[in-house]
């Protein structure tokens, strides 16, 4: 009998799962989130807030396309390159997806080092993952002054509706300032791993709290995220 | 604080499954820009354009964001919320027509 009180003093009953689980999670009268720390559910919920400035993006794009009686650019050619020759279609594009999803793969990589406490395995995958997101910032530098070039500007473009440009400006240029803050933030958190601020619980420069390797995941959140609003935009932009 | 025992309990994967994905990630971009280079039109393109990027989405999600491990409170709390995006886009469709029939019907056809 007093084993059995002992042991429910100790641990705490486990949660129900499933909806029963989500349920009492949302009734319970306490955090509702209960093995997620305040950092991951904070950096989930502006993830939702940015998920809806991409969504309203591209239902603005998707609003001007339907309601303009002008033909829509072909993207397959307006972003084709000359290569040997021949236009190859969307080639730099999806080049600058595969080298995102190889970020995404790094960046998982290094949050599962991150967890085993490997310092230097994952402050190198993080430098490979911000590096691989350089090069998709300067291949987007390199497409936009290719289209600047051509005679695309916001107010209009040579080969149809004139929203084309603007659309274009605005989304790739929304999603490369992410990418971009991205890459600096990546590399403070590759830097403070590198230092081993999280191995002898050194304060934070800003906060003046002691890092976890757990702001390593919350970084991935963020990187994961980028490679996902682009899974989107390389669907309704440039393939549709 | 809890924290670092509630968060080191189901970050232990190994490196093969992050491996898998990012191989089956590369694969559906493959098909997604396949979809492009050899030309496919109509329903057939819109389908598959969505289909590779939802598997996609889907992946990136539940194994690299770790959502498949999360209870279903914070599931549904992140997941769901856009969804109610779609209601936006069924108006703004309506509306495009709307707009589109103004311009055709006001301005006598391409402007």
């Amino acid at each position: 009998m007093t084993d059995v009180v002992e042991t429910e003093t100790r641990l705490p009953p486990p949660r129900p799962g499933g909806l029963r689980g989500f349920a009492s999670d949302w009734a319970s009268d306490q955090r509702t989130f209960k093995n997620v720390s305040w950092g991951k559910a904070m950096m989930w919920i502006f993830l939702l807030s940015d998920t809806f400035v991409f969504g309203c993006f591209l239902l603005a794009y998707m609003s001007a396309r339907m309601s303009t009686s002008v033909p829509w650019p072909n993207p397959s050619e307006v972003f084709a390159l000359h290569i040997g020759g021949q236009n190859v279609p969307l080639i730099l594009i999806a080049i600058m997806t595969f080298v995102l999803i190889s970020s995404s793969g790094t960046m998982a990589m290094a949050v599962n080092y991150g967890y085993r406490r490997d310092r230097r395995k994952t402050a190198l995958l993080m430098l490979l993952t911000a590096i691989f997101g350089a090069a998709f910032v300067g291949m987007q530098a390199f497409e936009w002054t290719k289209l600047i070039s051509e005679g695309v500007r916001p107010w209009g473009n040579p080969w149809g509706a004139a929203q084309f440009g603007s659309t274009f400006f605005m989304i790739t240029g929304f999603h490369g300032t992410h990418v971009t803050i991205g890459v600096i933030f990546l590399l403070i958190v590759a830097r403070k791993v590198w230092r081993g601020d999280f191995d002898t619980q050194k304060r934070g420069f800003f906060t003046s709290r002691k890092g976890h390797y757990e702001i390593v995941e919350i970084t991935g959140l963020y990187w994961h995220f980028v490679d996902l609003v682009w899974v989107f935009i390389f669907a309704f932009f440039y393939l549709w | 604080m809890a924290q670092p025992a509630a968060h080191t309990e189901h970050q232990e994967h190994p490196i093969r499954l992050y491996l898998v994905v990012w191989g089956l990630l590369f694969v559906l971009s493959l098909f997604s820009y396949m979809i492009d280079y050899i030309g496919l039109h109509g329903y057939l393109r819109w389908s598959l354009i969505l289909l590779f990027m939802m598997l996609k989405a889907g992946l990136i999600v539940a194994i690299f964001m770790h959502m498949a491990w999360e209870r279903l409170a914070l599931i549904y709390a992140i997941v769901l919320p856009p969804l109610m995006v779609l209601v936006f886009v069924a108006m703004m469709v309506s509306e495009s027509h709307y707009v589109l029939l103004s311009r055709l019907t006001f301005f006598g056809g391409p402007q």
